[in-house]
């Protein structure tokens, strides 16, 4: 019941907000965003506190790796609703019904997603997920949002398609053996799917779900993207809409090491991780846009999520708190950044210089950020990564560390380069301090305080609920 | 109606190799819709007997597929008030030849899948077929309207290949399939809108100012 109505409540908001003539022009209705969040939220801490039952015959249930993105989602929704109350007041979109009717569909799509056991349902989840946003990403209307919005649409779009061929494949696998499609007959009955028809389905999901997350080589779309979307969109679609792409993934990959065929997938998942480590290193250096910057940083933390699931052990462990810390992290950063691109009109380097001085909040944040996000000690993404280096290291994988940590090194000298820049340096001549609202910097605070503290310490239940998703996906916990 | 079945296959592919040596616009969105009414007809056919599931997946398809979809695609090229030829960047014949190619490969690929013994073993090839050419639609053509009908393409192949699967997954399913086709050809349609008029012009080769 809990979770039919953690589904609905987002979606009877967003079908009410895009039909209802109450709704029209451009008010945004924040209190119904911020409503709507915090009972979501409130409803996700409950199914920590108490296992909730399946719904739907099944289709829907909770399990460690779904609960584990569904928090995310949720609380980073919640941030960035936050953040919107402080946001709409500078800034109004064109459309308040469009902006806020797109939002809380997304929530209503990535919850089913995070909760869906019904492959196929997953599938019907996912794309909604992406066409949920792509009216966020087209909100400024103009040529250049024109342009990232097809690119978006038509990439993922054709990613997602092979997503679907990949479930039907996948149901080839399983014939007549169980309920069909559904999680739990799937991974009872593995060994008695057909390995041909699973490998293939694996490799559709991998590429299908992979296009979404953003993994190179698929991933051509997002710096368009996340350049051209509103901030607070982009850190949504790096913070939650690619965990539920990467839900995707390590859902076929649960049903491919369930199955035995754990030697198969593993080396196709190093390989993307490590082509996204070498793309997003190349692209970084010389970047001179932050969002764009942020974007393949996005690359490059896709491919550790998936670097680490293939690498197995403690990598599984490490990529279950590298996806909190990564979501949690690029919510922050882009908040922050849609602070610079509110008080100057761009991202640029061109166009900021000395942000300590006229934004000194959201410039401090912006180089924690900085440091947070290329895994610095004492933030969370230390941790994790080092969990995932340590995986590479105990599997015997001495060059692929090797490779992980000359990217990772050339990466933070690419980011501190233009970052440092914007946020110390001279200031424009004339330049003034912008009154920063609590509104806008308190999410960001939140976010960079969570963060700092699964750096140095992890809740129990946390840890209790990674290490089991880390069991499913045929990994360990440290 | 084992029979009928494979002719309306048939024309399935003819239908894909119609939409690749087509140069107007208006007949490439005719062949979408012929199309989209040949595949609500297949699960009437494909049905071992007539069940809800069946009728309600053909009423589904052949709504979206055959009347809504290429109606509002015709919708968006009259406000558009866009040029009717359609500009490949590959040409029309070398396109069916490809296409042609296409449908070789797919019966190739199928002849060697591990599939089992199936009523209709044309099904998968027509599928795979399909999709290749819904794939070389969508990247030989200049047109952002064209590629919208790739993408409807190459959504129909998969659906095709649905169609073996008919069993295994439920109508609910494959209702929110279909909705998800439909809005996001819907959505993709109110941006080519848009870029018509931003750029005077559906060509998409002309999205090049986001570069590094």
């Amino acid at each position: 019941m809990r979770l039919l109505v953690l589904c609905a409540i987002p979606l009877v908001t967003a079908l009410a907000v895009l039909g209802l003539p109450a709704f029209r022009g451009r008010r945004v209705p924040v209190a119904l965003l911020v409503v709507v969040a915090a009972a979501h939220l409130a409803l996700v801490a409950s199914l920590w506190a108490a296992p909730a039952a399946p719904a739907l015959g099944g289709w829907l249930a909770v399990d460690p790796l779904g609960l584990t993105v569904l928090t995310l989602t949720s609380v980073l929704f919640l941030v960035t609703v936050v953040y919107i109350i402080g946001h709409v007041r500078h800034d109004p979109p064109r459309s308040g019904r469009v902006f806020a009717g797109s939002l809380l569909a997304f929530l209503a799509a990535a919850s089913v997603v995070a909760l869906a056991h019904h492959l196929a349902m997953l599938w019907v989840g996912m794309e909604a997920t992406t066409l949920s946003v792509a009216p966020l990403v087209f909100l400024r209307r103009d040529r250049r949002s024109l342009e990232a919005t097809w690119k978006y649409l038509v990439v993922s779009s054709v990613g997602i398609a092979l997503a679907l061929l990949g479930t039907f494949f996948l149901a080839s696998a399983q014939g007549d053996v169980g309920r069909p499609l559904l999680l739990p007959d799937l991974l009872a009955h593995a060994r008695e799917l057909h390995p041909a028809w699973l490998r293939a389905a694996f490799l559709f999901l991998l590429v299908g779900f992979g296009t979404k997350m953003g993994l190179a080589p698929m991933h051509t779309w997002k710096p368009d993207t996340y350049g051209e979307a509103p901030s607070l969109v982009s850190g949504l679609m790096a913070g939650a809409l690619t965990s539920c792409a990467f839900l995707g993934v390590a859902r076929v990959t649960e049903v491919v090491v369930a199955a035995g065929l754990g030697s198969f997938a593993q080396p196709v998942l190093i390989t993307f991780g490590l082509l996204s480590l070498a793309v997003a290193a190349t692209f970084i250096i010389g970047q001179g846009d932050v969002k764009r910057l942020l974007a393949y940083s996005s690359v490059e933390h896709m491919g550790l999520l998936v670097l680490g699931l293939g690498l197995g052990g403690v990598g599984a462990y490490g990529s279950m708190l590298h996806l909190i810390n990564n979501g949690l992290a690029k919510g922050w950063v882009f908040l922050v950044t849609g602070n610079v691109v509110l008080a100057s009109g761009s991202a640029t380097a061109a166009g900021n210089r000395g942000l300590v001085r006229t934004l000194p909040v959201s410039a401090t944040l912006l180089v924690l950020g900085l440091f947070a996000v290329t895994g610095s000690p004492p933030f969370g993404l230390f941790l994790s990564e080092f969990t995932i280096l340590r995986a590479a290291i105990d599997g015997g994988h001495a060059w692929i560390a090797a490779m992980m940590l000359v990217t990772l090194a050339v990466i933070f000298v690419g980011m501190a380069a233009l970052v440092l820049g914007v946020a110390l340096g001279e200031a424009a001549p004339g330049a003034v301090a912008v009154r920063e609202s609590p509104w806008l910097v308190a999410g960001p605070i939140a976010l960079a305080a969570i963060v700092l503290m699964l750096g140095v310490y992890i809740p129990g239940p946390l840890h209790d609920v990674l290490t089991r998703a880390a069991v499913a996906l045929g990994g360990r916990g440290p | 109606m084992r029979g009928a079945a494979q002719i309306v296959l048939l024309l399935v592919v003819l239908s894909d190799l119609a939409v690749l040596g087509t140069s107007r616009l208006s007949s490439c969105i005719r062949g979408i819709a012929a199309q989209g009414l040949l595949l609500g007809l297949l699960p009437l056919l494909i049905a071992p007997q007539l069940s809800v599931h069946a009728v309600g997946l053909a009423l589904g398809t052949v709504i979206v597929k055959a009347v809504v979809l290429p109606w509002f695609l015709a919708w968006a090229i009259r406000e558009a008030a866009v040029r009717r030829e359609i500009e490949p960047l590959v040409g029309f014949i070398a396109s069916q030849l490809l296409g042609a190619l296409a449908v070789a490969l797919a019966f190739a690929i199928a002849s060697r899948l591990p599939l089992p013994a199936m009523p209709q073993p044309l099904l998968v090839p027509v599928s795979l077929a399909t999709l290749i050419i819904g794939f070389i639609v969508l990247t030989t053509r200049r047109k952002a309207l064209v590629q919208v009908v790739g993408y409807l393409i190459l959504e129909n192949g998969i659906y095709l290949f649905g169609l073996t699967q008919t069993e295994s997954v439920p109508f609910l399913i494959e209702l929110g399939v279909l909705l998800d086709v439909f809005v996001g050809v819907f959505i993709m349609g109110i941006v080519v809108f848009h870029i018509n008029r931003e750029f005077d012009s559906l060509d998409s080769t002309r999205l090049t100012e986001l570069t590094d």
